[in-house]
């Protein structure tokens, strides 16, 4: 596992085209809440984080990185997806 | 339970793929941030059967603790707010991105890890990971007001920067290259963090929102860099699409501010731009 694996390459490729064609056509009053969505998105690196620091023989400084990981990604989470759901709330009267 | 693992991440993806999808319209977005509510929960469910994950105190523990920050952190701030409350979680994020590639370079601090693929992938996620941490508090601190939100301009900003950036690219790539090396990885954290800072200050507050969706792009790209190190689709995906999104999300702000997007970019630098 020491060379790039064209998969990934290949996963990453056809992800970065789908992302480039849902946002072309977003409508402009959805920019904000968007950006925050994809800001709560990028939180899933908590996966790693939860890897790192559960891991069977993990150093005590890879748990205190992983710990400090964890924390940090969960407050991106909880708080991105939350204040994107606030923002939303805004508009319901106008969507209907 | 562990058959489950492989489908956690397609199923995450997919959700995370008609979050955004949803979120484009805005009679379908909030639909899209449920599905990507429930992608989110999917992959967390996923990291934690793994086979591999033995210890769940400090997992538990610090997601408490994530959520307890969190949740206020949502919930108090004034709606008015919400730019510089979406560079804070991003400093977040962007900061744990950077620590798991710390924790993961430790990790493959060997000899038979030379400029091995892994540690390549790991220095791109930790300088694009820890610039974005301090380059999103800067907005943050911009946008709050708790520095001037002009431009901070000083002679030979350009040449301070480009040398800044190319010591952290180096000593990055020396540490790919042999990454025994340990005693230099805390000067390439402290580059990468340097590189955020002075990439940011030159920016008006005004052009804020597009510099956050532009380290949201960042942050996404970092996502998947680590996808590729850990051998990890579920992050690669996601960090595409943040990555992708991020960065045609900043060219659609430049063009509706009427904007070139280097102008943005790099306009900031000595002059206050005219729009």
């Amino acid at each position: 596992m020491s060379a790039l694996n064209p998969d990934y390459l290949f996963v990453f490729i056809l992800a970065a085209f789908v992302g480039f064609q849902l946002i072309k056509k977003v409508s402009p009053l959805l920019h904000s809440p968007l950006m925050s969505l994809t800001n709560a998105i990028a939180a899933v690196v908590i996966v790693g984080a939860i890897t790192i620091t559960g891991e069977e023989g993990a150093t005590p400084l890879a748990k205190t990185l992983g710990f400090i990981a964890v924390f940090c990604a969960t407050v991106n989470l909880v708080s991105g997806f939350m204040i994107t759901d606030r923002m939303l709330k805004m508009f319901k009267p106008r969507g209907k | 339970m562990h058959a489950f693992v492989p489908f956690a991440a397609i199923i995450s993806s997919s959700l995370f793929i008609l979050a955004l999808m949803w979120m484009s319209h805005p009679s379908t977005a909030r639909r899209g941030v449920r599905a990507g509510e429930i992608g989110m929960l999917v992959a967390i469910v996923g990291a934690l059967v793994q086979h591999e994950v033995v210890d769940y105190n400090l997992i538990i523990i610090a997601m408490i603790a994530g959520a307890a920050v969190g949740i206020p952190m949502a919930l108090l701030m004034p709606m008015t707010a919400i730019p510089q409350r979406t560079a804070i979680s991003h400093a977040f994020g962007a900061l744990a991105v950077g620590l798991i590639g710390a924790a993961e370079y430790y990790k493959h601090a060997h000899a038979e890890y030379a400029g091995s693929f892994i540690v390549w992938a790991l220095m791109f996620e930790m300088l694009l990971g820890f610039l974005t941490c301090t380059a999103s508090v800067i907005a943050f601190a911009k946008l709050q007001e708790l520095m001037g939100s002009r431009p901070v301009s000083f002679p030979g900003q350009r040449i301070v920067n480009g040398v800044v950036a190319l010591a952290a690219v180096v000593i990055g790539a020396m540490l790919a290259i042999d990454p025994t090396q340990t005693w230099l990885f805390p000067a390439f954290v402290a580059l990468a963090l340097l590189f955020g800072i002075l990439m940011v200050i030159p920016i008006g507050g005004a052009d804020m929102p597009t510099v956050i969706a532009l380290l949201n792009s960042y942050a996404g790209l970092a996502a998947s860099a680590m996808g590729f190190a850990l051998g990890n689709k579920l992050l690669i995906v996601a960090g595409a699409l943040d990555g992708a999104s991020g960065f045609i999300l900043a060219v659609i702000m430049c063009k509706a501010m009427n904007r070139s997007f280097a102008n943005v970019m790099f306009g900031g630098f000595g002059t206050v731009v005219a729009g």
